[in-house]
């Protein structure tokens, strides 16, 4: 136990008073923290459109004054042919350029189908598609209003639960939760070994009475202690963010323990693989870029190919990422919580055992 | 006398945010045709000294004048061998010396003489396509004054050129220095051992920034003449003798050299048994004195012989068995044998040394018997404990003390005291005493919030064997302990030790200082991964003399030498 | 040890050294090559150059499709009417969606929680009589918010299926539904709508970023830390020619790396190439600078391969995946944001990467982001310079 207790306390205090170490435990979280949360997100606000109105009529005006109060667009611009269309959407000045005909005006009133050409940047595919959908709404309105159209069918009713105003920001933290964590906790663990290697105080912690157990608990704690804390950190942001917690505080904990569990065992074995430190930051950043990028915050998990998918099984963040948004914001009960944890608590295991196997292997 | 290639006149150094000054109002000149030595504990300034001249660094007052101008105006004739040799590790031997030579812009027609006359003058032709990182310690040296010498430099500015390289291949870089000087050019060497500014023609001794002595060696040997004795034929243990001379007041220095002692006087030596209070049969007898006399003289002599952590220590009682065992250690990686068939079994209450040259196998030795490495074949134990099957005993067992400074730089003192007493699993109670009564022997008490790693050297040093014996083990491993500390810091560090073998405890320790070895009861020499002589230092350099009949009185280091080339003269003629 | 601790504090004097040997064309292509060697037996280097590449390439490739493929939703129909079924059948029948179907919203809305199905439709009784009245009541569409995202996308595809069914009954019984505005959407350089496109070419920029920053300031850092670097500089080397040994080796290989990428993204991954070889060579000299310029301003400036790590990551990976416009819309971020990525070099080299791969060689919009990364990459090699200078302190 005392020795436990003394290798517990040496790493902690190694991160605290290393400077070099705590620039990895501060900054960077706090950049993500600030970028991220702000960045990070799918909407489309403040775009630039352009448009070609051949019509003259006021149905095209009404449309694009719509458009222009909206603040999903920003700048909506006047082109005066074609050619300067073409070169303002290659020069990706505006994202897209919506063309009304010279019979325009006159069809929307009739019963002839009035057509609008929107010719979209497909290089922005992503936001040229929202910018699509936003615009196709605005048109359909003013038609329906014009020609106070009936119909037998009205649009459905929709609703999202969790996040009635799909704010991204709800998205956001408890994702980012997740994220932060994961690298923060698979850096610090991952230098912890590679380290005393390349200091030399590997040897002497080695021939010390220490048990490799003691040396791998007593190394993994602190870091584990500071993506804990770190994790918590969102809790308590959440609602200067003004994002709901809604689950259980408890839950979150549990979760969040064996996730950060489940990391620093990939971070040990990283770094009881490296000789240097140097070779330790490779290790953790080819790690870090795959646990993102799969974890389903980028992208949804089902989008992916069939044959990546069995992939993610065994990126920590993928189960800890459904569990932060299902806690935060979904109030998810324990039974489901259980499901997504016993995939890490095998995965933790496996990756300490085998740090603790790579531990003597690699002294030789 | 010679030309003069660097001068330097009221030389001051300051960083900034350091209170104090890094040199102080130093005048040096290195003149061509002598080797001039900068010698002086870590710290001194010594390094500094040598970038300023190398243009690394600009001086911050007084005049510096290399080869005739500024610092840096002719680089082409300036050859600097920093400490850590300044090879790339990735490049072959070839390579290296190829990027030197178009560095210094030696005209490619001279390459291949230039190249040959290195190689051969280094002895590396054989390793010409080995890569410097997969070269020993004494190559890499060589390599690296090779690369300085790459275009013949009229002055050749060397950064301790000889730590950690042992005897054999410190005396082949001495003696190609020396034939570079008698072709004319002028050398600067820094050096910790007193042994190599003994045969400088000038020495310059530098101690915190200030320069304590400058001029021929012998002025400070003349120093302290008439003033060192040497005794022999005493009855009883040495190294309690030896104590008991060091605390007397007439005393300031005293060492051991097999079955002698050797004592520097404050005054002109008492050559009398009954005045020095020594039983019958002994014989005090006037000796030369050395550089490093004089040197430890001008620093105020060295420590008192008692040692408070070997009072404070508990008596150990290991009986009749063996504190260190080993049973034919075998080491091999692929086909190479690192160790062969290691065997030695050394009882309780000695020091025992593993000598031997770079890469001859005994830190896989050291290592196999501290756990730190599986051994092949054979098997060791510590204080009876196996290592194989019971590790973690043999473990709490032992004390261990690196090579390099391996505690923990980032933690503070007290951090670091903390952890080893838990580390060895000490209870609470037993922690505070032991972390209590260290600090107070050590005199650590006002460092305690400092960074260990911000220590000077000789800190660092007692701070590690500070952590390596606060559980009191029976057993101490000592990695070339003293690397790079100065000779007070080796003395109060042998006085510690001496006192703790009176206790009980058991030491094994592998060093490159022979003054080391000497205190020593039994060496085993190490030489290409094989045990090739075992005995005291008294029968070792007997041993040296049968081989070698030329030697007369013999030092270790001869010893050592005489007993190598034997060796090699002997695998030859099986060949 | 002590000498270099002292080493790292700034000089209080004035003092400078100064370099007094003339520019040497021999000497530098000795460092050159030099460098070369060692990159060639570094092993990391090929970790970073070629594998890491591959690495970034498949996932973002493969991994970070942002099309949507198939979402498993819950339909609650609780109507029986033939209205009801045949709109029912439109869902299951609909690639987009997996239905799983009941009875009740309580039957599934546990569900929603778990995650098991992303969306609810929820067809509400009297559908089918509203229909034959002509005043249907609306189905609801209920997603899962915490993936807002997802939710949008959800919502709009199932919506647009109701109203393709509605369209469709309509036009059977001779009446169009709704009002009669039709946009008629034509997506340039990219009818496929395939978001992969975007960003394996966004990816090609963090490549360059990792090898032109990352790599290029761990080497510097490194020769300070093995002590190398004190013993070149006692040789007459000039700085301005360590300085270009290092640039020119990572040049190169940055170039063969996007080389090798830009091979993979249009054979792989069949991403367009509209533009011309010119086009993107020029281009990707051009970011080089700027992403060189940095990698040794940090090495200068850290002589450390561990804050050196960091310091790249920070300023030179995170800003590039996030800030450049390749994965999130510049324009919606906040505007403190929007004013950060002006002094990103990545978000001048996304667009006309977007642009030289699938529109074709729009000068007038590659010349004025070549011009600033440019004068980026002037103004980052002159801070090197300048910090860079021939001390230890």
């Amino acid at each position: 136990m005392e020795r436990l207790k003394a290798i517990i306390v040496k790493e902690a205090w190694a991160l605290l008073r290393d400077p070099r170490a705590r620039i990895t435990l501060f900054v960077p979280p706090l950049v993500q923290l600030l970028l991220f949360s702000f960045a990070a997100t799918l909407e489309v606000k403040n775009a630039d459109v352009g448009f070609l109105d051949l019509s003259g009529g006021v149905q095209s005006v009404e449309i694009l004054r719509r458009l222009d109060a909206s603040n999903n667009f920003d700048e909506v611009r006047r082109l005066r042919s074609y050619e300067e269309l073409k070169s303002a959407i290659d020069r990706q000045e505006i994202i897209a350029a919506i063309v009304f005909d010279q019979q325009f005006d006159r069809s929307v009133l009739s019963s002839d189908p009035a057509t609008l050409g929107v010719i979209l940047d497909g290089r922005r595919i992503n936001a040229a598609q929202i910018v699509s959908r936003y615009i196709s709404e605005v048109a359909s309105s003013v038609g329906m209003e014009a020609t106070s159209a009936r119909t037998m069918h009205q649009p459905s009713i929709a609703r999202s639960w969790f996040n009635p105003n799909l704010d991204f920001i709800w998205f956001n933290i408890p994702a980012l939760a997740c994220i932060i964590v994961s690298v923060s906790a698979l850096s610090i663990t991952a230098q912890s070994v590679a380290r005393e290697r390349e200091l030399g105080t590997f040897d002497q912690l080695m021939v010390s009475p220490l048990r490799v157990h003691e040396i791998l608990i007593g190394k993994i704690i602190p870091p584990f202690l500071v993506a804990v804390l770190a994790g918590m950190v969102f809790v308590v942001a959440a609602p200067i963010y003004g994002v709901p917690f809604t689950g259980s505080i408890l839950l979150f904990v549990l979760g969040l323990s064996f996730y950060a569990l489940a990391l620093g065992g990939f971070g040990m074995f990283v770094s009881s693989l490296s000789t240097t430190q140097q070779q330790a930051f490779l290790g953790s950043f080819v790690l870090t870029v795959p646990i993102v990028l799969l974890s389903g915050f980028a992208a949804p998990i089902a989008n992916m190919p069939e044959w990546l998918q069995p992939l993610t099984y065994i990126i920590p963040a993928r189960y800890f990422l459904e569990m932060s948004l299902g806690i935060f914001l979904k109030d998810m009960p324990l039974s489901d919580v259980l499901g997504l944890l016993w995939p890490l608590v095998l995965l933790a295991i496996a990756t300490l055992g085998a740090s603790a196997w790579l531990f003597r292997a690699r002294m030789e | 006398m010679g030309e003069t290639v660097a001068s330097i006149r009221d030389l001051t150094m300051r960083f900034g945010g350091a209170e104090d000054d890094a040199l102080k109002g130093i005048d040096l000149a290195v003149e061509t045709g002598q080797i001039t030595g900068l010698v002086g504990p870590d710290g001194a300034g010594k390094t500094t000294l040598i970038r300023i001249l190398a243009n690394l660094l600009p001086p911050t007052e007084g005049s510096v004048v290399v080869l005739g101008g500024e610092p840096g105006t002719n680089r082409f004739d300036l050859g600097y061998m920093p400490q850590r040799f300044g090879l790339y590790e990735d490049l072959s031997v070839i390579e290296n010396l190829t990027l030197y030579a178009r560095m210094r812009g030696l005209p490619q027609s001279e390459w291949d003489a230039a190249f040959t006359r290195l190689l051969d003058f280094t002895d590396l032709a054989r390793f010409k396509s080995r890569l410097g990182g997969k070269l020993s310690g004494g190559m890499k040296q060589k390599l690296g004054l090779a690369c300085a010498l790459v275009r013949t430099p009229k002055l050749l500015l060397l950064d301790e050129p000889s730590v950690g390289v042992d005897p054999v291949s410190r005396r082949e870089l001495w003696a190609m220095v020396e034939q570079l000087v008698d072709e004319g050019i002028g050398v600067l060497w820094s050096t910790a051992y007193l042994d190599e500014a003994e045969q400088c023609e000038v020495v310059y001794l530098l101690n915190k920034g200030e320069l304590l002595f400058a001029g021929n060696p012998s002025n400070l040997t003349d120093e302290v003449a008439g003033r060192v004795a040497v005794v022999t034929g005493f009855e009883g243990r040495r190294r309690e003798l030896l104590t008991r001379m060091l605390d007397r007041d007439d005393v300031i220095d005293g060492t051991l050299q097999g079955r002698s002692i050797r004592l520097l006087f404050d005054r002109p030596a008492a050559n009398d048994a009954v005045v020095l209070d020594l039983d019958d049969g002994s014989q005090v007898e006037p000796a030369r004195p050395r550089f490093e006399d004089g040197f430890i003289n001008r620093l105020g002599g060295g420590p008192d012989g008692t040692s408070e952590l070997a009072r404070r220590y508990r008596m150990i009682d290991g009986g009749d068995g063996c504190a260190i065992e080993a049973k034919g250690l075998t080491k091999r990686f692929g086909d190479f044998t690192a160790a062969d068939n290691m065997d030695f079994a050394i009882p309780y209450g000695k020091i025992y040394g593993l000598l031997g040259p770079n890469g001859a196998g005994k830190s896989t030795t050291f290592k196999m018997l501290c756990g730190l490495l599986t051994p092949t074949e054979g098997s060791g134990a510590v204080a009876g404990h196996d290592l194989r099957t019971a590790g973690p005993e043999a473990r709490r067992s032992l004390g261990y003390m690196a090579q390099k400074f391996s505690l923990y730089g980032d933690l503070s003192v007290r951090q670091n005291l903390n952890f080893f007493a838990g580390a060895y699993g000490l209870s609470r109670g037993e922690a505070r005493n032991a972390i209590d009564s260290t600090i107070e022997v050590f005199d650590l008490g006002g460092d305690l919030n400092r960074s260990a790693g911000e220590m000077p050297l000789g800190y660092k040093q007692r701070l590690s064997l500070a952590c390596a014996v606060m559980h009191q083990p029976p057993v101490l491993f000592l990695d070339e302990p003293t690397s790079g500390v100065d000779p007070v810091a080796r003395r109060e560090f042998w006085t510690h030790i001496n006192g703790l073998v009176e206790k009980g405890a058991t030491v094994l320790v592998t060093t490159h200082f022979m003054e080391e070895a000497e205190y020593c009861d039994d060496i085993s020499l190490i030489y290409r991964s094989q045990l090739i002589a075992q005995g005291t230092p008294d029968e070792l350099k007997r041993r040296a003399q049968v081989v070698a009949p030329r030697l007369q009185a013999p030092t270790m280091e001869d010893a050592f030498i005489a007993l190598v080339e034997d060796r090699d003269a002997a695998v030859e003629k099986a060949a | 040890m002590k000498e270099q601790t002292e080493a790292s504090v700034p000089p209080p004097q004035t003092k400078r050294i100064v370099d007094r040997e003339k520019f040497d064309v021999r000497r530098l292509s000795a460092m050159s090559r030099k460098e070369v060697l060692q990159v060639s037996r570094d092993p990391s280097t090929y970790i970073i150059a070629f594998v890491l590449p591959l690495i970034l390439l498949l996932l973002f490739g493969y991994g970070l499709n942002l099309d949507t493929g198939t979402t498993r939703i819950g339909l609650v129909v609780q109507d029986d009417s033939e209205a009801a079924q045949s709109l029912a059948a439109a869902y299951h029948n609909s690639d987009w969606f997996e239905v799983e179907q009941a009875r009740s919203v309580a039957e599934i809305e546990d569900d929603l929680v778990s995650g098991d199905i992303f969306a609810m439709v929820v067809i509400p009784q009297g559908f089918g009589e509203g229909v034959l009245r002509g005043n249907a009541p609306p189905i609801q569409i209920v997603t899962d918010g915490s993936q807002p995202n997802n939710a949008t996308f959800a919502t709009g595809y199932a919506e647009g299926l109701r109203a393709n069914w509605a369209a469709g009954r309509g036009l059977e019984a001779g009446q169009p539904d709704g009002g009669n505005v039709r946009v008629a959407t034509r997506y340039w350089f990219n009818p496929e709508l395939k978001s992969r496109y975007s960003l394996v070419i966004g990816s090609i920029a963090i490549v360059m970023v990792i090898i032109g920053t990352l790599q290029t300031s761990l080497v510097i850092a490194r020769e300070w830390e093995r002590g190398t670097m004190e013993a070149m500089m006692a040789t007459p080397m000039l700085m301005s020619e360590f300085l270009i040994s290092k640039i020119v080796p990572y040049f190169v290989l940055s170039l063969i790396s996007i080389a090798l990428c830009t091979v993979l993204a249009v054979t792989v991954f069949g991403v367009p190439f509209r533009g011309s070889i010119l086009a993107l060579f020029v281009i990707s000299c051009a970011f080089l600078l700027p992403a060189l310029g940095l990698g040794l301003l940090i090495s200068a400036v850290t002589k450390n391969q561990f804050v050196a790590s960091q310091a790249g990551l920070l300023s030179g990976f995170l800003p590039t995946l996030l800030l450049s416009g390749f994965l999130y819309e510049i324009s919606s971020m906040p505007l403190p944001i929007q004013a950060i990525t002006y002094v990103i070099p990545a978000r001048y080299l996304v667009p006309s990467l977007q642009t030289v791969f699938m529109a074709g060689d729009v000068w007038s919009l590659f010349l004025p982001n070549i011009a600033a990364l440019v004068g980026f990459g002037v103004l980052l090699l002159f801070l090197t310079f300048r910090v860079n200078r021939r001390s230890l302190m």
